[in-house]
């Protein structure tokens, strides 16, 4: 159960992505180039998103526990950091470099376009490299702090 | 600034936009979990993370999406400009970024910002910003 919810969840934020204009990373280049035509669509596909899931995380407080899962499983960390900041910009560079982010990547790739598989491939690797980056760090922390 | 209005798609754009935010309601009301889609792929890529059959069973449903849009009307079109060499820079930079600030368009800018979280409101200025001015770099300095 808990894997179908997923599945639609994801099929239902892929056909959003789609429907939104997100997926076409030339339209979301319009939206970025505030200096050139200008292209606000996807201010609004914001405002739909937050709209929603606003009601639903506001709801999600109240009932407590997820109907499929013991426990809702929610970010711990709250400090706004230095690796927060330079990560979202880093990721932000990426960003305007293609007109690509995480989902509307996977959807151009479900779609069968090869532009978005080397995408996606650079991306994946990008975040190996962190996740290699960050043990390394966790290592040496644990080293330094004995 | 000029609007492009030829292009813009408010009503569509809203409409895909709550799909997308009601399917990030459904995931926390049901799964209990966040629809970001950089932890969602990032958690595959680490020693225990591949196994959760939760995170494959989304990232299937996303690639899904296009298979099962096509049967009922035709794929909007997804226009590619950037070059190989961009493709593969732009995606190491999204990669890396994300899994550093631990989260994306979608963990924080939609999840996370709908559940109050300075820390993405701050995540998601920073990323657009970034984006503004590496698309006003590309566009208007160097490509003239």
């Amino acid at each position: 159960m808990r894997n179908m919810s997923s599945f639609l969840a994801g099929l239902l934020f892929g056909v959003g992505l789609i429907v939104s204009g997100m997926a076409n990373p030339a339209k979301v280049l319009g939206f970025l180039d505030l200096a050139g035509h200008w292209d606000p669509s996807l201010a609004f596909v914001m405002i739909g998103a937050i709209a929603l899931a606003s009601i639903g995380f506001f709801a999600s407080r109240h009932t407590g526990k997820p109907l499929l899962d013991d426990t809702r499983h929610l970010p711990t960390k709250k400090k706004i950091d230095v690796q927060l900041i330079v990560g979202s910009a880093i990721f932000g560079a990426g960003w305007g470099i293609a007109g690509f982010c995480p989902g509307p990547v996977m959807v151009a790739v479900g779609a069968g376009k090869t532009e978005a598989v080397i995408f996606l491939s650079a991306m994946l690797a990008g975040m190996l490299a962190f996740n290699l980056f960050d043990a390394r760090r966790t290592i040496r922390g644990n080293a330094d702090a004995r | 600034m000029v609007v492009d209005w030829a292009n813009f798609t408010p009503i569509e754009s809203l409409l895909g936009g709550a799909m997308i935010g009601l399917s990030a309601a459904l995931f926390m009301l049901l799964n209990g979990r966040i629809a970001g889609i950089s932890g969602v792929l990032g958690g595959l890529l680490t020693a225990d993370g591949w196994r959760d059959g939760w995170r494959v069973s989304f990232a299937a449903g996303l690639l899904a999406a296009p298979v099962l849009y096509v049967l009922t009307r035709p794929l909007p079109p997804i226009v590619i400009q950037a070059s190989v060499p961009l493709l593969i820079l732009g995606g190491l930079l999204v990669g890396f970024g994300t899994r550093a600030a631990s989260g994306c368009t979608s963990g924080h800018g939609v999840c996370g910002i709908s559940r109050g979280s300075v820390r993405s409101v701050a995540a998601t200025l920073t990323f657009m910003v970034g984006g503004f001015v590496t698309v006003f770099a590309i566009r208007h300095l160097w490509g003239g």
